[in-house]
């Protein structure tokens, strides 16, 4: 029989923690199949947030740290500093990046540091108990906007990508969605690009933001999140390229 | 290096932690050490090491989980609202047992307070300072030579021990200047770093965690810190004693303070009163054999801090209540001078003599 598809080796075999129908599992995968397609396993070091992703871990195969709530860029940043051969990525949710850590992933990009973050929005906080997020959409319930999120309370859902894509320092941002096999594709292939992007020795940071399910909080079908990611949050989040500079010439004062 | 030179306290250790072998400075600028960060600035770069400003001290001390995690060398500094906020990292440092050392170049406080000297952060560098149970070592020096000389001593106790060392100096220290000669000793014979995230090349990987969830494996994370916490108080006690055996008064102070005793209690015995000092050196482990012992054959203790009384606690847990310990002391940058503390000693030994 013709294999077709099997488990990448820097994805662990073993059962997650996670939600059925969640898209960690999905960008999990993604990431191990990156590092093997480029052969980077013996060099990478990862850096897991505080969150529902907090045991990445245990399902990704290679060297990890755990920090943290939110101070995933800067403990890249000592890394990458003092180990410039070595392939840094942070993997970070909406409370880690967008809410508590928005200091350290501004300054991070604002420094251009040579790393990699992979930003998880799935628009709430899942570990805590579906509380809200800053990427949370306007009139979405969760656990602290009962009667939905209201501007006038709340404020507006945080678009952090397009904030890092005004800095020189980032070189590459992209918003993608895993809500379905096309998607996942694009997806993929903007995780390999960032990569790439580190391993060619860009001078900058490097970010692909997913825009995630979470059916457990959002109360709804793992296909209907999926469904939800394209009919609601891509309102909210257009997918694309935010931001290319893949071929920008070193800059040396 | 080995010719005497004159520096300022910040400047000085910096320059000894390069000749330590500090691969990353990372650093958040905040007066009275302001020093160091320049002076790191442009030395690293010189050596080929990395230095970085970061853009708060949470980023630095950050910054520094990272440097550690993968084996190196790194150290920040900061003033004591930047080591508050600081003390999440180190809390983090301790759970996941990374070598580092953090220079607290104390000031006034609490609050913004002022930028004047202080000794108002002994709890907090003695007693972890951030959540859960968990130390650090915290070196005190008196002089800009026995900064220079903590340097190295703090990064090899970092490394043997995977600990957080604190170098717990002040304003007056950081700024003054005075001759100094950097000693190359031989480096302790260290375990090698076999934890550090390299990349999991032919190898498992390696994890660097403080999360413990699986029921008692916290409780057993905890044991096994607690373990190591005992083996620094047993191998690691620095303490320097004058005078202590025919002494009636021991005055007990540490850094800068423990300067101006060492001139009032000279003063003292030059008018006969049998006075003694003894000045911890390692503020954490505490000498609280060396202390407990001489209160056995004393009379009394006089502890000077330029704080509102906070290793005076310490003091009186090594002494258990066997002679009285009196407190002396100056805070939110107010320094006692010699002669307040040669009264306080009069004070005190002036009665015992009558009776």
């Amino acid at each position: 029989m013709k294999t077709v598809f099997t488990r990448t080796p820097t994805l662990k075999d073993c059962l997650t923690h996670y939600c059925p129908g969640c898209g960690h599992s999905i960008a999990h995968r993604l990431i191990a199949e990156t590092i093997d397609e480029l052969d980077i396993r013996g060099r990478t070091i990862g850096i897991a947030p505080v969150g529902c992703a907090v045991l990445a871990y245990n399902y990704l195969d290679v060297d990890m740290i755990e920090v943290a709530h939110g101070r995933a860029p800067a403990v890249a940043t000592g890394m990458k500093r003092t180990n410039p051969d070595k392939i840094i990525f942070s993997y970070q949710g909406d409370g880690d990046l967008a809410a508590i850590g928005t200091g350290e992933i501004i300054h991070a990009a604002h420094r251009g540091e040579q790393i990699t973050v992979i930003f998880i929005n799935n628009a709430v906080f899942g570990m805590t108990g579906g509380q809200m997020a800053p990427t949370t959409v306007l009139g979405q319930t969760t656990a602290t906007t009962q009667q939905g999120r209201d501007a006038a309370n709340e404020g507006y859902p945080l678009q952090v990508s397009e904030l890092l894509a005004l800095l020189p320092g980032a070189i590459y941002v992209e918003r993608c969605a895993l809500s379905g096999p096309a998607q996942i594709q694009k997806a993929k292939k903007a995780i390999k690009h960032a990569f790439e992007l580190q391993i060619s020795g860009a001078q900058g940071l490097s970010l692909v933001e997913l825009l995630s399910t979470c059916p457990t909080y959002w109360r709804l079908s793992p296909v209907k999140a999926m469904e939800w990611i394209e009919n609601e949050m891509t309102k909210v989040f257009p997918l694309g390229k935010l931001k290319d500079e893949s071929q920008r010439p070193r800059i040396s004062v | 290096m080995s010719e005497r030179i004159l520096m300022c306290g910040n400047e000085a250790l910096a320059e000894a932690a390069i000749i330590a072998g500090c691969d990353a400075y990372f650093g958040y600028p905040i007066t009275p050490q302001n020093e160091i960060t320049a002076y790191m600035s442009k030395r690293m770069p010189e050596e080929g090491r990395v230095f970085v400003q970061s853009e708060s001290e949470l980023a630095a001390i950050n910054m520094v989980f990272g440097a550690s995690a993968t084996g190196k060398r790194t150290m920040t500094s900061s003033s004591s609202p930047g080591i508050s906020l600081m003390q999440e990292g180190i809390s983090y440092l301790a759970g996941a047992e990374l070598p580092s050392v953090i220079v607290n170049v104390m000031r006034g406080g609490p609050g913004l307070g002022n930028i004047a000297p202080s000794q108002g952060d002994y709890f907090q560098a003695t007693r972890g300072g951030g959540h859960g149970d968990y130390r650090t070592i915290a070196l005190g020096p008196s002089t800009v030579q026995e900064l220079v000389d903590c340097m190295p001593l703090a990064f090899d106790l970092a490394d043997q021990y995977r600990i957080p060392v604190v170098v717990l100096a002040d304003g007056i220290l950081g700024q003054m200047m005075e001759p100094i000669v950097f000693n190359k000793k031989p480096r302790r014979s260290l375990p090698p770093k076999d934890w550090a995230l390299t990349g999991a090349k032919g190898r498992e990987q390696n994890i660097v965690r403080s999360l413990w969830l699986p029921e008692g494996s916290l409780e057993k994370h905890n044991y096994k810190l607690q373990a190591k916490y005992q083996q620094v108080q047993k191998n690691e006690v620095l303490c320097e004693q004058y005078e202590v055996d025919d002494a009636e008064i021991i005055v007990i102070a540490y850094g800068v303070a423990a300067r101006i005793v060492r001139s009032a209690v000279k003063k003292a015995r030059q008018e006969g009163i049998k006075a003694g000092w003894i000045r911890p050196i390692t503020l954490w482990p505490f000498p609280t054999m060396q202390i407990a012992k001489a209160a056995d054959e004393l009379s009394i203790f006089l502890v000077v801090e330029m704080s509102m009384g906070q290793m005076v606690e310490d003091v009186k847990l090594a002494v258990a209540g066997k002679v009285p310990v009196v407190f002396y002391g100056r805070a939110g940058g107010g320094v006692p001078s010699v002669d307040q503390v040669l009264e306080k000693i009069k004070q005190l030994t002036i009665p015992v003599k009558k009776q």
